[in-house]
């Protein structure tokens, strides 16, 4: 079982960068009103940023990355390591964390690379920086995690476009002895790959005339093989049935309980999973925030979009234990259990 | 477990449904405007009070309230 833990690496700030451009679903008229109402109530999306086309994730991340490394005060010099985690990069090839190391000032003694995961992202993406931190000893990282899904998305297939907004966000790590353990518990299962893809545009089968032809697959959704296609009620069963018994083994492994945590944060797929998740463990609902509201499912970013928008005024002041937990595409799912103290946490900005 | 019970419970969790109205020869997609919002609805509560998986395919083999509760019943260990 991949439960493990990392020493010595601790977060020292967290910063998002989402699009100027607000989607409402109350205007979402491919659907009737009725219809919208029982979407926004059952899902809790109402709002979803929307990236201008041109905009990538790599430039809400990088956006982010600067202000976060103001906020910091840090030099961009003494950032050694850059990962970029996220599934819609700007090139196939190259990567977009090399890419974003120039952009940013970092220095050529930098090591970056990208990591292509979409809802768990940021969980893999923490436990990746700071195992390699963790074992090299480099002093400071950079995670930049973000998605533009929306550019992916057909406005007619009501499966999808009402659900998902972007957003690129910044996180700061330091190799820091005294820094407490975080625990992780990471998992797979490539069975479900087909529940959420894009089916056509990769090596398997590129984009041809036919990838853009459109089809209507059922009342409501109508898409083409180059848009995202998404099983909602096979990725809901999955996420019933596989967070909650991840975090409970995590509990076990780190031997820590429920109440020994401050917030729970979850990737923002819908507000119904969430809520029968959180059921599931028992969670004070004081305990588990949402940003479904404001930004929908923001894909790899959610889980920081949510800690900014959400708990900055907790995770500056004081110190915190929390559990990330992130589950999706893949299907790929994880959670990190880990503390933090005075994050550098400033509001979400706009580009 | 009775299908009267499961019936309350469904109507209970679905606004659009006026009380009383649903049955067990009702087929649920003439519930409202049935969208897959209801089908989410209807997972999760069953997994919630039955702790039972209830799949996209088992609701497409279904047609009523009686179908779904017979699978409901047969998978309540």
């Amino acid at each position: 079982m991949a439960t493990f833990s990392l020493s010595h690496v601790k977060l020292s700030g967290i910063a998002a960068c989402v699009p100027k451009k607000n989607e409402s679903n109350l205007d979402y008229d491919w659907i009737s009103e009725p219809e919208r109402q029982l979407l926004i109530k059952t899902t809790g999306i109402e709002n979803r940023r929307i990236a201008e086309r041109g905009t990538t994730s790599a430039d809400f991340c990088f956006a982010a990355a600067q202000n976060l490394l103001k906020e910091l005060n840090w030099n961009a010099a003494d950032v050694e390591i850059l990962v970029f985690v996220s599934q819609s990069p700007d090139y196939f090839l190259p990567a977009s964390a090399v890419i974003l190391q120039d952009k940013l000032g970092l220095p050529k003694t930098t090591l970056a690379f990208d990591i292509n995961l979409g809802c768990s992202g940021y969980v893999y993406g923490l436990s990746m920086i700071a195992s390699m931190m963790s074992n090299t000893k480099i002093k400071k990282g950079l995670l930049l995690v973000g998605d533009v899904s929306s550019i992916s998305l057909n406005k007619r297939d009501k499966s999808t476009y009402p659900l998902f907004g972007d957003a690129g966000t910044a996180t700061a790590l330091e190799y820091d002895e005294q820094a407490a353990r975080m625990d992780f518990n990471l998992q797979s299962d490539g069975s479900g790959y087909n529940a959420i893809i894009i089916p056509d545009g990769g090596s398997r089968q590129k984009l041809e005339d036919a990838s853009y032809k459109e089809e209507e697959v059922e009342k409501g959704i109508i898409r083409s093989r180059a848009n995202l296609k998404l099983d909602g009620l096979e990725v809901f069963n999955f996420s019933l049935r596989e967070v909650a018994p991840n975090i409970n083994a995590l509990l076990q492994y780190n031997s820590t309980t429920i109440d020994d945590y401050d917030h729970f944060v979850f990737h923002q797929g819908n507000k119904l999973m969430n809520e029968s998740i959180r059921k599931k463990l028992k969670l004070d609902p004081a305990k588990v925030p949402y940003s479904l509201k404001e930004y929908g499912n923001t894909s790899s970013a959610s889980i920081p979009v949510t800690i900014v928008s959400q708990l900055s005024e907790q995770v500056k002041s004081k110190k915190n234990k929390m559990i990330f937990s992130g589950f999706g595409v893949g299907l790929s799912w994880g959670s990190v259990a880990l503390s933090t103290e005075h994050l550098i946490c400033p509001p979400v900005i706009e580009i | 477990m009775n299908i009267d019970d499961f019936i309350k419970k469904v109507e209970n969790e679905i606004d659009e449904i006026t009380p009383g109205v649903l049955k067990p020869d009702t087929n649920f997609r003439d519930i409202a405007e049935w969208s897959s919002m209801h089908a989410l609805i209807l997972i999760a509560l069953i997994d919630a009070d039955y702790n039972v998986t209830i799949t996209g395919e088992d609701l497409r083999n279904s047609k009523t309230m009686n179908d779904l509760f017979n699978i409901v019943k047969s998978r309540v260990s």
